[in-house]
């Protein structure tokens, strides 16, 4: 017994530094001192100071959250569209390979979706004169066409575990499909939509490879300006941006979890 | 058991008039015309024609995948009928859509909105009805104090018992007061005691509201019970529609005799056919079997007699009579309580379950395994099948 603890601890130790110890010392190193980023200095703030002053990175930040923000919002509406139709449509030809299309996107290599997206954008521009240029829409149409496949996936799979009596009783009560849709089975779902938005808000905001192929002059993400900084030399200036969103993420993903634990408390199926 | 369950026939004075299914010309309320349903190339319900009547708590008991469900699912407009009609007072239900049909149903899962409170819940018909707000109030309010929840009118659906869920899907269920109510198996999930208490509730709610039930069930005590009439199912097809009473004491299939109930078939050959009298001998009884009325048969036809166990009488001495009476040995003895089962083996070999009410507590000691014993019974006791 005590072996058996002794061998799980240090197993679940072990595990934890090999994940957190790099971002333990990024975090530290952000309040070094020194100008040099591998070497200790002393305690300091300066670089969230300079952080704050600087407006390239400031304004990446803002549009990246923004980019997010929108993205997430329509790949929610189109992946629940999708999501829906595919666990309601039932049986037909070619539904196979439909939900194969619906989550390809998921497999598909960064850079493929990135580069046939840049294609499609240049033709289009081309043969309509839409998109004029690449800039923030380009890059939110791209981030909705691989968003909405992991919401498709995750609002599927919550509906084809409902019990599919509470919406005919819903329709028994008088309820058309329309108010059967928003006032039961959009309720029902909510949790796997939460969590398909908080997936798709973080996969937005991470992405460097898409956005690089995407986007036009003067529309940089954060994480596109991260990686041209860290290209020129490690800032100090990065760690600490890097402390701030590491604090940002954890404080969204805890209120996601608190909120997604209540409403699964509050939608669980009672056992007889 | 089941001898317990056809006592329990209540015998009001209401239900010794002529029923209004016996009676000539009478408007049937629920009409099933020729209904057919079919899933690609298997036929869940076969050509179901049926007459229901207004305040009928009629029961469809059958087996899963006799199609009972998929007939209840038909009226409520879940499933389309693949041919036939059905007509609810009169107006034909084809292609008027669930949301349409002035019937509810009350869900085998209960299907209670976990998201809604309780009154929430109970009120979610009446809101897309556009009710007023008041009358919504009022409406809620007194059909939860029927079903005795008043108190909790603000818990969740998760925050209950069983009992409690089961009691606001009935009250979610006949708050927009259906002209019929569907029960897709109501006390299915309850525990023993508290589906007796709720048979008897059930149907007084019924008598009370004079909505007309429609109930599925697999279970013949929970048909036995509550049904006015009972509408039995096989493969499809309803293989007899008759009151409890009737259903069981003169089912007309060896199918029925044997799905409701028990019940011991002797295998036999007509050998004196009157018309108000057969006599059968039987080489499995080893014994004349005579049946104190007629059936239409053929003489030397191969037919079945079936006698329930409770019908059965057991002695130590030749009852002396030339008909019904057979002898075996005592092979099993099962104390029930209420009841003694035995199993008695034959001549033949045939096994017969006889059961003896205990009247005293010393039964057990007047009958014993392997005891040589006579069986007999009356001869309007038994019942012949031809099918």
């Amino acid at each position: 017994m005590k072996r058996r603890s002794l061998f799980l601890n240090s197993s679940a130790t072990l595990g934890f530094i090999f994940l957190y110890a790099p971002i333990i010392a990024l975090i530290i190193y952000s309040f070094n001192a020194s100008k040099l980023v591998t070497v200790w200095g002393g305690w300091s703030l300066k670089w969230y100071v300079s952080l704050f002053n600087n407006d390239q990175i400031i304004d990446a930040a803002l549009l990246s959250v923004k980019i997010a923000f929108i993205s997430a919002t329509a790949a929610v509406v189109l992946g629940t569209m999708a999501g829906f139709a595919l666990s309601r449509l039932g049986p037909f030809r070619g539904k196979m390979i439909f939900s194969g299309w619906v989550t390809a996107p998921l497999v598909m290599p960064e850079v493929i979706t990135g580069l046939s997206l840049l294609l499609l954008f240049v033709a289009m521009e081309g043969m309509f004169g839409w998109p004029s240029g690449r800039g923030a829409s380009t890059i939110i149409i791209a981030h909705v066409t691989f968003c909405m496949a992991y919401v498709a996936v995750i609002v599927q799979a919550r509906l084809s575990s409902m019990d599919e009596s509470l919406e005919e009783a819903a329709m028994d009560l008088g309820a058309k499909p329309l108010h059967l849709f928003f006032l039961v089975t959009l309720p029902l779902i909510s949790p796997a939509i939460i969590s398909g938005w908080l997936l798709a808000f973080t996969l937005s905001l991470d992405d460097l490879v898409i956005a690089s192929f995407v986007s036009g002059p003067g529309n940089s993400t954060l994480p596109m300006v991260i990686f041209s900084k860290v290209r020129l030399g490690v800032s100090p200036e990065v760690n600490a941006l890097a402390t701030l969103m590491i604090l940002i993420v954890a404080i969204g993903v805890g209120l996601g979890m608190w909120q997604l634990r209540r409403q699964e408390k509050l939608l669980a199926q009672p056992e007889n | 058991m089941t001898s317990a369950v056809t006592e329990m026939q209540p015998t009001t004075p209401a239900q010794q008039e002529i029923p209004v299914w016996k009676q000539e010309g009478a408007e049937p309320f629920l009409q099933i015309q020729g209904v057919t349903k079919k899933f690609g190339e298997f036929t869940a319900v076969d050509n179901v024609s049926l007459d229901i009547y207004k305040n009928e708590l009629f029961c469809l008991l059958g087996g899963s995948g006799s199609g009972k469900s998929t007939l209840l699912r038909m009226l409520a407009g879940f499933e389309n009928p693949t041919s036939g009609r059905i007509l609810i007072d009169g107006v034909d239900m084809s292609g008027v859509e669930p949301w349409k049909r002035p019937v509810n149903m009350m869900f085998q899962s209960y299907a209670l909105f976990p998201h809604l409170s309780v009154a929430d819940n109970v009120a979610f018909g009446l809101k897309r009805e556009g009710v007023a707000r008041a009358e919504i109030k009022q409406r809620v309010g007194e059909m939860l104090e029927m079903v005795q929840l008043g108190h909790l009118g603000r818990r969740k659906p998760s925050q209950l018992s069983g009992g409690q869920r089961q009691r606001v899907a009935l009250a979610r269920a006949l708050v927009k007061r259906p002209k019929l109510l569907l029960l897709d198996e109501p006390l299915g999930a309850l525990d023993k005691k508290l589906r007796e208490e709720t048979q008897f509730e059930l149907m007084n709610i019924q008598e009370e509201l004079g909505v007309t039930f429609v109930v599925v069930t697999h279970d013949q005590e929970e048909a036995m019970t509550l049904a006015t009439r009972i509408g039995v199912m096989n493969h499809g097809v309803i293989v007899q529609t008759d009151e409890p009473h009737d259903v069981y004491e003169y089912p007309s299939s060896r199918f029925v005799a044997e799905f409701i109930g028990s019940v011991n078939l002797f295998e036999g050959k007509v050998i004196e056919d009157k018309p108000d009298s057969v006599r059968i001998k039987s080489k499995e009884a080893g014994s004349t079997l005579f049946i104190n009325h007629g059936i239409s048969c053929s003489p030397d036809q191969i037919v079945h007699v079936a006698v329930r166990p409770e019908k059965i009488r057991l002695s130590h001495e030749n009852p002396g009579q030339s008909d019904n009476c057979l002898s075996g040995v005592i092979e099993d003895i099962a104390y029930m309580g209420s009841l003694s089962l035995f199993r008695v083996k034959l001549a033949s070999g045939k096994e017969v379950r006889i059961t003896q009410p205990n009247f005293d507590r010393r039964i057990g000691e007047r009958f014993t395994w392997d005891d040589k014993v006579f069986l007999h019974w009356d001869e309007e006791s038994s019942v012949v099948l031809t099918s």
